[in-house]
C-alpha cells in the first residue's frame, strides 16, 4: 500500500489546482483524502500488466468538421458574464512573467 | 381536474382531444410548484413567464389544428447543468450563480424543437457531484415521501419535482448514477441512455468519459417518449454516435417471453437493505411469471467499480472543473492582491467542499509520479469491467438488479463520511464505466414506506430492449402510480 | 565563441496552419480584427461546450509532417494539457502527448555548401491560447487585458532533435522548416504576425563529450534576428557560467530585445506539472494508410529537391538555385520565364535582380505580380532581337510591373526602340564629335579611354536608345579610320 498522503501534498496539489484551504479544512481533507485513496488502494489487488487502458467505451473514431467559418458571436455578448471588461477585452490582474 | 398529476402521454391526449389547453396544464403544473416546492426545494429557477408565453403559442397552433411534434406544450424541466440560451444555468453552485449562457444545449434545443414548455431548472448537487443533493449551494431538496430524508443525486432536484408532481418530465444527467439513484429513491422512473445516445454539448460537463443526459418520467411511456425527442447523432459533440435512432415507442409492448434476464451475484453486497433486497427478488421472480427466463451472472469486477469512478471522474473532473477561474464569466472574488490569489480565492470560495475534495483527488491522481498508479490503472480496471459485461451479454439480453443498495437516508446521515456517500453509488457506477443504457423503475416500497429502485441495464445501444422490460413490468404492477402524499 | 565547448541546440517550432476556421470551433482565423470578435463558447471555453477536430487541420498536420520526413502511426489521440493561465480559456490546452500524429523524422539543408540534417522528434497538433494585452488599454498599470481571437487557432508544433551545434546552423534549420511549410502550403509563416514561433532549448558541453549539459530555453521567439541574437547571447553566457566554475540552472527563459539579453521567467516558483490526460472530448485517430500515401504523392518538389534540380536542369549556380527556390511561387515563376523563353541564365539575373528588387520595394510577392512570366520572356526576346538594349529593359521591366502591360506595348508606345540604323546615329556622332573636340582628338591621338565618354554623350543624345555596339564600332571608325 502507499504511504498516506501527507498535508504537505495536499497543500502541494491544491496549490496546482488554485485552491487554497485554512488549517482546519487542510486537516479535513487530508484525513478524508488519504481514507479515499486507501479505498482506491483496492485496485492494487488486480494484476492488470497486460490490459488495455480504456479511455474510451466508444467505438468511434476519426470525428471531424468541415473547415468552414461561420459568424462568430458578438462581443457584447460574449464579455456579458465577464466578471470585468473594458474596452472590448477581460480584465483580469496584472500577469506577470 | 389536478392536471399536474397526469403524465405527458395522458396530458397529450387529452390536448390533442381538446379537453384541455396547454396554458391550462402549464398553469397547473405551476401552482403545484407554488403549492410545495417550498417543502421539497427542488427548483432553483422557475420561468412561469416564458411557460406561460411558449403554452399560449402551442395553444394557437392546436386550435388553427397545425401539424404538431408529441410533446408541444407539454411542460419539461431541465436539471441546472443543461445550458439554456437566457435562463441562467447555475448547476447549484456559486461560482455559476450568475451565469446566463448565450446558448442551448443540444437537448435544449431538441425540446424546443418539440415545441415543449420550459418551466425551470432544477436543483441538483454541485457540479453532479453528490448523490443526495445536500451539495447544492443553494439548498437541500427534500424527498417528498419523507421530507426529513434525502432525495437522493445528483439529480434530487428533477427527482424529487417528478415524484411530488411539480414536473411533468425531466431531464437529468448521469455519471455514476445520477439519474437512476435519486429516481430510485423517489420511486419514479429514470433512463441513462447508452454513452453516445444523446449529445452532451450544452451539458455542464462534470467527467466527459461518463456523463450522458437522460429522462425522469412518471412512467415509461413517458421515458420512451422523451427520449425519441433527444437522442440523436450531434456534429457538435464527437462522442455522439451516427448511427440511426429507433423509435422507442414501438418497444412499449409487454413481451418479454423470449427474454434472458441476468441476475448479478455481486449486486447483492452486504449491507443492502433487506426491505430493498426483498423487492428486488419479488420483481425478479414477477419478470420470471411473465415468461423471462432469469439466469444468474457473474459480474466478478463490480467490487472495483467505485474505487475505479472515484479516480476517472475526478481526474476529469479536475480538468473541466479548471475553466471556473474568475475571467471569462461566473463568480470572482474581491480584493485580491494578484492573479494567483484571485485564482485560489475565486475557486475556493465558489466552490463547495465536495467539488473542492473531488478536484483534489482529481489533481492528486494525474500529478506527476502517481499518474500510472492510479489513473492509468483505473483506465485498466475499467477495462476489466467492461469485458465483465461483454461477457454476461453473451449470455443474457439484460441485467436487473436493485438501483440504490438502501432507501432514501436521512439528510445529513453522510454529509461527514464521503467514502460512504461514495458508495451508495456502488450499483449504478458499473454501468457509466461500461457506458451501458440502464433504468431504474420503481418496484414497491420499503416497511419505511420508502421507493425501492430495479435497476436495468442493457447491452450497449440496446435501449429497445431495457424499455421493453420495464414496460412489461410496469404494465403488470402498480407501483408507478404510487405517490408520496407529501405530509 | 569559447573553443572548450560544443554549443547544443534544439527548437521548438510552432506553425499557425493556414485554415480558413478554428481548431474546434467554427470562428474565423484572422488577424487583425478587433480584440474578442472572432470568438464563440467554444474557443472562450465556456461551460458545456466541446470540441470537434476541424478537418482540414489534420491533413495540413499530416502533409507537414510527411514533407518532414516524418512517420505517421495508424492510431493518434488528443491529451489535455493542464495549467492555469488567463490566455488559456479552458484550464487546458488540448494537444497531443503520448500518440501524436508524427513523429521521427528529419530535415536537410545546407549551410555553406554543406549538407546538414536534423532529426525532427514528432509534429503534432495543438491550439492556441488568448493573447495578453498589457499596453494600448486605459488603466493598464495594475490589469492585464484578454483577447481570446487566437485561442483555439490550429498550431503544429514541430519538435526538434538537438542536433544543431551552432546559433547560425538553428537559423538555417528554422529557415528551412519554414520554406518547406511554405511549400506545401500549410502555414503562411508571417512571422511578424506571430504565424511562426520557436522556443530555443540551448546547452553546452565540453568538445568530445557525449552526454548533454543542462539546458535552458527560451519561450516564444519569433523573428530570425532576435533568434540568433538570442542564441548567441545565451550561448555566451552558459560558457562564462561554466567557465567561472559554476553550473548552469535548467530554467525558462524570455528574451529581452531591447536589452538584448535574456531572463529567468519570474513566477516559476513551481516546476510545471501537466497533468497530461487522454482528452475524453475527442475520440482517437486512425489514420489511414492509403490516404497517407495519397497525401504523400500529392506533395510538392520540396526546396532541397528544386535547387538540386535547378541546378542540374538550368545550369544555375548554388547561389541563383538559393535564391530562386527560397518559395514555391518564385521557382514556379522562374521556371515559367525559362520554359517560356528558352534563356535560363538570364531569367535567373532578372528573377534575381531587378524583378526581386521591385518586389522588396513594393512589399509585394511573386504570385500577385503584375508583369507576368509571358511578360518577362517577351522582354527577353526583344532584348536577344536587339530591339532594346538591356539598360532600356530596365525601364520596360518597371513599367510591366507597375502597370501590367506587355514589352513590347510598352515599348512602342513609349518609342523606346533601339536605334540600330547606321546613318541615324553617324548623323549624331558627327554632332557630338563637333560639340566635343578634345575628347575626339584625344582618340585620334591613341587615348582611347576617351571613347567611352563619346559614347556616352551619344547615348545620352537618344535618351539611351542607340545601339551601344554600333555607336562604338562607328566611333572608332570615323576617328581612327
Amino acid at each position: 500500500m502507499m504511504p498516506r498522503i501527507t498535508m504537505d501534498e495536499v497543500l502541494r496539489v491544491a496549490h496546482l489546482a488554485r485552491l487554497e484551504f485554512d488549517d482546519t479544512e487542510i486537516e479535513v481533507f487530508t484525513y478524508h483524502l488519504g481514507e479515499i485513496l486507501d479505498y482506491i488502494g483496492k485496485l492494487n489487488e488486480l494484476d492488470t500488466t497486460d490490459v488495455p487502458p480504456t479511455s474510451h467505451v466508444l467505438p468511434v473514431c476519426n470525428v471531424i468538421k468541415t473547415d468552414k467559418a461561420w459568424d462568430s458571436y458578438a462581443r457584447e455578448v460574449v464579455l456579458e458574464n465577464a466578471p470585468s471588461a473594458e474596452e472590448g477585452h477581460f480584465k483580469v490582474p496584472k500577469v506577470i512573467d | 381536474m389536478e392536471l399536474f398529476r397526469l403524465t405527458a402521454h395522458e396530458l397529450h391526449d387529452k390536448l390533442r382531444a381538446g379537453e384541455i389547453t396547454s396554458v391550462e396544464i402549464t398553469q397547473s403544473v405551476l401552482e403545484r410548484i407554488n403549492a410545495v416546492d417550498s417543502k421539497i426545494q427542488a427548483y432553483v429557477t422557475v420561468v412561469e413567464e416564458l411557460a406561460l408565453e411558449q403554452a399560449r403559442i402551442v395553444d394557437v397552433h392546436l386550435r388553427d389544428g397545425d401539424p404538431l411534434p408529441l410533446l408541444a406544450g407539454i411542460p419539461v424541466s431541465l436539471k441546472d447543468l443543461i445550458c439554456t440560451k437566457g435562463i441562467p444555468t447555475t448547476c447549484s453552485s456559486r461560482i455559476l450563480q450568475d451565469f446566463v449562457p448565450p446558448y442551448d444545449a443540444t437537448v435544449a434545443q431538441k425540446l424546443n424543437d418539440q415545441q415543449i414548455v420550459m418551466l425551470g431548472k432544477l436543483n441538483m448537487d454541485e457540479f453532479a457531484m453528490g448523490s443526495s443533493t445536500e451539495n447544492s449551494a443553494f439548498m437541500v431538496t427534500r424527498n417528498p415521501w419523507d421530507l426529513e430524508r434525502i432525495p437522493g443525486g445528483s439529480s434530487g432536484g428533477a427527482a424529487a419535482a417528478i415524484a411530488a408532481d411539480a414536473a411533468i418530465c425531466a431531464l437529468g444527467s448521469d455519471t455514476g448514477g445520477s439519474i437512476r439513484q435519486p429516481a430510485a429513491l423517489c420511486g419514479i422512473v429514470g433512463m441513462k441512455p447508452t454513452y453516445g445516445r444523446v449529445s452532451r454539448y450544452g451539458l455542464v460537463a462534470f467527467a466527459s468519459s461518463l456523463d450522458q443526459i437522460g429522462p425522469l418520467t412518471k412512467d415509461v411511456t413517458d421515458c420512451a417518449w422523451m427520449l425519441n425527442a433527444i437522442c440523436g447523432h450531434d456534429p457538435m459533440d464527437s462522442t455522439s454516435v451516427n448511427l440511426p435512432v429507433p423509435d422507442f415507442t414501438q418497444s412499449l409492448v409487454q413481451d418479454i417471453e423470449d427474454l434472458r434476464i441476468g441476475i448479478p451475484d455481486e449486486y447483492f453486497i452486504e449491507g443492502m437493505e433487506s426491505d430493498v433486497e426483498r423487492r428486488v427478488r419479488e420483481a425478479i421472480a414477477e419478470l420470471e411469471g411473465l415468461g423471462a427466463q432469469v439466469v444468474r451472472v457473474s459480474l466478478p469486477h463490480s467490487e472495483y467499480a467505485v474505487a475505479t469512478y472515484y479516480i476517472i471522474a475526478p481526474a476529469e473532473a479536475s480538468a473541466n472543473l479548471a475553466r471556473y477561474d474568475g475571467v471569462r464569466y461566473g463568480f470572482r472574488a474581491e480584493e485580491t492582491t494578484d492573479l494567483i490569489d484571485m485564482y485560489k480565492k475565486t475557486r475556493s470560495k465558489g466552490f463547495g467542499s465536495e467539488v473542492k475534495r473531488r478536484i483534489m483527488l482529481g489533481t492528486y491522481a494525474l500529478s506527476s509520479g502517481f499518474y500510472d498508479a492510479y489513473y492509468l490503472k483505473a483506465q485498466k480496471v475499467r477495462t476489466l469491467i467492461k469485458q465483465d459485461f461483454d461477457e454476461a451479454f453473451e449470455q443474457v439480453d439484460v441485467i436487473v438488479a436493485p438501483t440504490s443498495p438502501t432507501g432514501a437516508f436521512k439528510i445529513g446521515e453522510k454529509v461527514d463520511d464521503p467514502l460512504q456517500m461514495y458508495l451508495s453509488d456502488i450499483l449504478t457506477i458499473p454501468a457509466n464505466l461500461a457506458g451501458l443504457p440502464g433504468i431504474s423503475i420503481p418496484c414497491g416500497l420499503t416497511l419505511q414506506n420508502l421507493p425501492v429502485g430495479l435497476q436495468i441495464v442493457g447491452k450497449p445501444f440496446d435501449e429497445e430492449t431495457v424499455l421493453r422490460t420495464a414496460y412489461t413490468y410496469e404494465q403488470n404492477t402498480d407501483h408507478h402510480k404510487q405517490r408520496p402524499t407529501l405530509e | 565563441m569559447n573553443s572548450k565547448y560544443e554549443t547544443v541546440i534544439g527548437l521548438e517550432i510552432h506553425a499557425e496552419l493556414a485554415t480558413e476556421s478554428k481548431l474546434f470551433c467554427r470562428c474565423k482565423v484572422g488577424f487583425g480584427a478587433e480584440a474578442n470578435t472572432q470568438t464563440c463558447p467554444i474557443c472562450l471555453g465556456m461551460p458545456g461546450v466541446l470540441p470537434v477536430l476541424n478537418e482540414r487541420a489534420l491533413e495540413y498536420t499530416i502533409r507537414a509532417a510527411l514533407a518532414l520526413n516524418c512517420e505517421i502511426p495508424p492510431y493518434s489521440k488528443f491529451d489535455r494539457k493542464n495549467y492555469f493561465y488567463p490566455d488559456l480559456p479552458k484550464g487546458y490546452q488540448i494537444s497531443q502527448l503520448h500518440l501524436p500524429f508524427s513523429q521521427n523524422g528529419y530535415v536537410e539543408f545546407d549551410l555553406e555548401r554543406e549538407r546538414k540534417k536534423v532529426g525532427i522528434t514528432r509534429v503534432h497538433l495543438e491550439e492556441d491560447a488568448g493573447k495578453l494585452v498589457h499596453t494600448g488599454v486605459s488603466n493598464s498599470s495594475n490589469m492585464s487585458y484578454v483577447d481570446f481571437n487566437r485561442s483555439c487557432i490550429p498550431l503544429i508544433e514541430i519538435v526538434g532533435e538537438p542536433d544543431l551545434r551552432s546559433p547560425a546552423e538553428a537559423i538555417a534549420y528554422m529557415r528551412a522548416v519554414k520554406e518547406i511549410l511554405e511549400y506545401v502550403g500549410v502555414s503562411h509563416c508571417n512571422m511578424e504576425q506571430g504565424q511562426l514561433r520557436a522556443d530555443l532549448n540551448v546547452s553546452l558541453r565540453p568538445r568530445g563529450s557525449s552526454e548533454y549539459g543542462t539546458r535552458t530555453e527560451v519561450k516564444n521567439m519569433n523573428s530570425f534576428r532576435s533568434i540568433l541574437a538570442a542564441l548567441e547571447y545565451e550561448v555566451e553566457r552558459q560558457a562564462q557560467v561554466l567557465d567561472s566554475g559554476g553550473s548552469v540552472e535548467q530554467e525558462t527563459l524570455l528574451f529581452d530585445e531591447e536589452r538584448g539579453i535574456t531572463m529567468s521567467m519570474r513566477n516559476k516558483e513551481e516546476a510545471h506539472d501537466y497533468r497530461y490526460f487522454p482528452e475524453p472530448d475527442l475520440v482517437p485517430f486512425e489514420i489511414d494508410a492509403t490516404w497517407v500515401e495519397q497525401l504523400r504523392s500529392d506533395l510538392p518538389e520540396l526546396p532541397l529537391q528544386r535547387r538540386e534540380r535547378l541546378q542540374r536542369e538550368y545550369g544555375l549556380s548554388a547561389d541563383d538555385a538559393l535564391a530562386l527556390a527560397a518559395t514555391r511561387q518564385m521557382a514556379d515563376y522562374y521556371e515559367a520565364c525559362v520554359s517560356l523563353s528558352g534563356q535560363a541564365k538570364e531569367c535567373a539575373n532578372w528573377v534575381r535582380g531587378d524583378l526581386s528588387a521591385l518586389l522588396n520595394e513594393t512589399g509585394q510577392t511573386i504570385e500577385l505580380c503584375r508583369a507576368t512570366p509571358q511578360h518577362l520572356a517577351d522582354m527577353l526576346s526583344l532584348i536577344q532581337s536587339g530591339a532594346i538594349s538591356g539598360k532600356i529593359a530596365k525601364t520596360v521591366l518597371e513599367k510591366m510591373f507597375h502597370t501590367g502591360r506587355d514589352a513590347k506595348s510598352i515599348v512602342e508606345a513609349e518609342g523606346l526602340t533601339q536605334i540600330s540604323d547606321e546613318d541615324q546615329i553617324a548623323a549624331i556622332i558627327d554632332d557630338v564629335i563637333d560639340s566635343h573636340p578634345g575628347p575626339a582628338d584625344d582618340v585620334r591621338n591613341g587615348r582611347l579611354k576617351a571613347i567611352g565618354f563619346l559614347v556616352g554623350q551619344v547615348m545620352k543624345a537618344t535618351q539611351g536608345k542607340a545601339n551601344p555596339r554600333l555607336v562604338n564600332e562607328l566611333l572608332r571608325a570615323k576617328l581612327l579610320g
